[in-house]
């Protein structure tokens, strides 16, 4: 696992954005912190992102889900300078009902569906890290395993046969699922990148494997896991080097 | 005041896990003789005056920009609201 970044990173400010109905705010902000950055609170009505260096989209259920999950927060005023900023080479990460958001403004390709069996799912997922050069990979290495917690209703990932092509010959797909495929996603996909890979978007919740007691299962004991610190030390990497 | 109806379907290549599970639970009402379900979503959008051709232009493209996503669904239908597609008679 990767050491919280060094002291010089301290000053990195990490956004993280609250909708109405965003559940995973807090925690991403205690991710942010516990790997050494700043977290900034952002407000979705509120279209300044106050000079963030990177900014979290997180889980929950803005808007209750309602139309589509993320489709109403899609059109939120910080949401227009987020989609500018992001395609000026902001770092992006999308979390559950964050890269729901994602694929509803058209950052990244694809759409989330009702899981195929159904019902909500909460577990410890394990997936695959595909591409460890993302913004919010780098961290990692390429083929490494990590388990962190998965819990949704609509997080079966669909595109068209071209776009899954497209993103698997770039490389975008940044996470696949291990072992078992929670949801019915196509081709396993947990997460993906768009083509700069600033901007990352994944359905299991890291923000919520970052600190030993309160984590997944793993070989060191129950809730021992962190192994989703790693998104945001490789962030605040990403940042010193830009 | 005028209505306008916008309706959205899952895309038929796009598999509809919601359609799927009331197909499956049809014939367990004695209902054996519909073989698939797909669910989709209606809408009445409400306009101040008549529903003209401009309006049901904008209500289009509203189905097409928020209403559906084109990545999964497609809008199938968008029309005045008559007697005929369930609105209250003039």
């Amino acid at each position: 696992m990767s050491a919280p970044a060094a002291t010089g990173l301290a000053t990195a400010r990490i956004g993280v954005i609250t909708f109405p109905g965003t559940l995973d705010d807090r925690d991403a902000a205690r991710a942010v912190r516990l790997a050494g950055g700043e977290p900034v609170s952002l407000w979705h009505a509120d279209a300044d992102l106050h000079g963030v260096d990177a900014v979290v989209l997180p889980g929950g259920f803005s808007y209750g889900d309602y139309l589509r999950a993320g489709a109403i927060s899609r059109f939120a005023p910080v949401m227009d300078s987020l989609v500018d900023a992001a395609k000026g080479g902001l770092p992006v990460l999308g979390i559950c009902n964050g890269f729901q958001i994602l694929t509803e403004a058209h950052l990244l390709p694809g759409s989330m569906i009702k899981n195929d069996h159904l019902a909500f799912i909460c577990r410890e997922q394990t997936m695959v890290v595909e591409n460890a050069d993302t913004a919010w990979t780098r961290d990692y290495t390429a083929g490494q395993r990590i388990t962190v917690p998965l819990k949704n209703q609509d997080g079966q990932f669909v595109a068209d046969e071209r776009t899954l092509d497209e993103l698997e010959a770039e490389g975008r797909v940044v996470f696949r699922y291990e072992g078992w495929n929670p949801n019915g996603s196509r081709r396993n996909i947990a997460g993906i990148s768009n083509a700069a890979g600033n901007v990352v978007g994944l359905m299991p919740h890291p923000e919520h494997a970052v600190e030993a007691g309160f984590g997944p299962a793993n070989e060191s004991g129950p809730r021992a896991g962190t192994d989703g610190l790693g998104f945001f030390t490789s962030v605040l990497s990403t940042l010193v080097q830009a | 005041m005028g209505r306008v109806v916008v309706e959205v379907m899952p895309k038929p290549e796009i598999l509809d896990p919601q359609g799927k599970a009331v197909v499956g639970a049809l014939p367990r009402l004695g209902f054996t003789q519909f073989t698939g379900v797909r669910q989709g979503k209606r809408f009445e959008l409400e306009v101040e005056g008549d529903v003209t051709p401009e309006v049901l232009a904008a209500a289009r493209e509203a189905g097409e920009k928020v209403l559906s996503n084109p990545v999964i669904e497609d809008v199938v239908l968008v029309a005045e609201l008559t007697a005929e597609l369930g609105g209250e008679s003039a």
